[in-house]
């Protein structure tokens, strides 16, 4: 007989253990498979984890939780071939209230699957479940190398490749314009010299967002970590067929331009990762929820890929399922008709609500490239002309800068560019 | 871009930690469609650990060298995929 759980939650990720200490708080029984060697041992992001959602779990979490650094200052780079301009926004408010953390997740994520264990929950680490046992049509439990085991709910936090939740009929398949292939490293460098580079204090850090180098709809990023920097590269899953590019040489490349490379200059190469992300947004959530099974994070699809959040979704969705799962146990009830309440709450947060308001945003620039190709051109080009200086009188150099910009986009294109910008956010 | 800066695949791998399972977790489901891929050889292009190649008119796989992103899977629905057993495969150090 195998043995049963109120819940079992697949994947030791922020989704999964928030879930997971959601329930055990409430004094449920909670088992939390992970495939790795332990949590985290698959994970990777170029992200940040978020004060706001982490301390919902353990207030104060910074003064003891490995975290590398707190953002201070947010940095939007437009590159083109042998230049860039630089947005950048510090605020010491951020050193007074910390909003996000760099963060390593082979050694976050233990930390934070330890809150869920002190809470209560069992976890296993090295075991990958492969399959959803069903009875009547309802979920009963997972099936994994080491035996079956059963619960009340079963809770799918396994990832963006969600194997169980399409194992449970749950999702279909990932498809590629939803999807961006994110390939980083991280590279050592001495402490002292990261915050010479970057201009921060002894636990400051910057997360800085890149574009204008490569094919289609892609993006550059970079994290500083206490003695390592990660850097990496974001690229539509479709884009990155259709351009005949590959993942490595395109990070190279990145890695290479005369505006970052001095920046990991002299660095050691520690670790290289890739992963996808699920950036299809609100129409490639899905179905999340049937009876005796939630699937929440990335497994859901829950990304925001315009505010560049993931983590805090995740968490969120976690939690909210955990909550939707007590409320079950107390009906006594484990079919959609109570756990439809999860993707109900869901719909009321932030969480689908951001989604919803950015549904048409990756289709659009997912066809409209140029936004990520042309327009960084464009921009370096003219603040290169503003500067240069010459013979030229400024009337010519007014009109020099006009013709440049109506040369590569035409005032109809732009006029068009501007008002589908301005429907899709407001 | 001169060729020495580019490092290679193999140059980074070696930094990775990975349990190998003796088993593949990676296969082609239909070896023949390979032959006449429609996709030019997708799963080729967009592994980025350059786990697929193609070797005597077939697809081999170097799954030990896989990180399990799954861009080969969605790319390609010839390529057969499924997680490596537990406490196999890639194991981030930093992720």
């Amino acid at each position: 007989m195998a043995e049963k759980f109120d819940s079992i939650v697949v994947g030791a990720g922020p989704a999964g253990i928030a879930s997971a200490y959601t329930m055990a708080k409430a004094g449920l029984n909670v088992l939390v498979l992970e495939r790795g060697e332990r949590p985290g041992a698959k994970n990777m992001f170029g992200g940040v984890i978020f004060r706001h959602q982490t301390e919902q779990f353990a207030p104060d979490f910074w003064k003891t939780a490995p975290i590398e650094r707190h953002v201070v200052e947010y940095q939007y780079w437009f590159l083109s071939r042998d230049s860039h301009t630089l947005l950048s926004h510090r605020n010491q408010r951020f050193n007074s209230r910390y909003n996000a953390f760099t963060v390593h997740r082979a050694k976050f994520d233990p930390w934070f699957a330890k809150l869920a264990e002190d809470a209560g929950a069992v976890i296993i680490n090295r075991t990958t479940a492969d399959d959803v046992l069903k009875e009547n049509g309802k979920v009963r439990g997972v099936r994994t190398e080491r035996g079956d085991v059963l619960a009340d709910v079963v809770i799918a936090a396994d990832g963006v490749n969600a194997m169980l939740s399409k194992q449970a009929g749950l999702r279909g398949e990932l498809r590629p314009e939803a999807a961006v292939l994110a390939v980083k490293e991280v590279i050592a460098l001495p402490r002292q010299k990261i915050e010479e580079r970057f201009n921060l204090g002894p636990d400051e850090g910057i997360a800085a967002m890149v574009i204008g180098w490569g094919p289609g709809m892609h993006a550059g990023f970079m994290y500083t970590n206490r003695d390592t920097l990660s850097i990496g590269i974001g690229i539509n899953m479709r884009d990155l067929d259709k351009s005949g590019e590959r993942p490595n040489a395109l990070l190279e490349e990145f890695k290479s331009h005369p505006s970052m490379a001095p920046l990991i200059q002299d660095g050691e190469l520690k670790e290289y990762a890739a992963h996808l992300i699920p950036e299809g947004g609100y129409d490639y959530v899905g179905r999340i929820y049937t009876d005796g099974m939630l699937v929440v994070g990335d497994a859901a699809m829950l990304v925001n890929a315009i505010n560049w959040e993931g983590t805090n979704l995740a968490m969120t969705s976690g939690k909210i399922a955990g909550e939707t799962v007590i409320k079950a146990k107390k009906a006594g009830d484990f079919s959609s008709r109570t756990l439809f309440k999860y993707r109900q709450r869901l719909e009321e947060s932030y969480v689908m609500k951001d989604l919803r308001k950015y549904r048409e945003i990756p289709g659009f620039f997912s066809s409209n490239p140029h936004f990520f190709t042309l327009y960084p051109e464009i921009l370096n080009e003219l603040v290169y002309i503003w500067h240069e200086v010459g013979n030229e009188t400024k009337d010519e150099k007014i009109k020099r800068l006009k013709s440049t910009l109506f040369k590569r986009r035409s005032r109809l294109g732009l006029l068009r560019d501007l008002y589908h910008l301005w429907r899709l956010f407001s | 871009m001169t060729a020495q800066r580019v490092l290679a695949i193999e140059d980074k791998l070696y930094r990775d930690r990975y349990r190998v399972d003796e088993d593949s977790h990676l296969w082609v489901k239909h070896p023949d469609m390979c032959l006449k891929c429609p996709f030019n050889f997708v799963c080729i292009r967009v592994c980025p650990t350059d786990v697929y190649k193609w070797e005597e008119n077939k697809i081999t796989t170097t799954y030990d060298a896989c990180v399990e992103c799954g861009a080969c899977r969605i790319a390609c629905y010839n390529v057969g995929w499924k997680n490596p057993r537990g406490g196999f495969g890639i194991s981030y150090k930093y992720g």
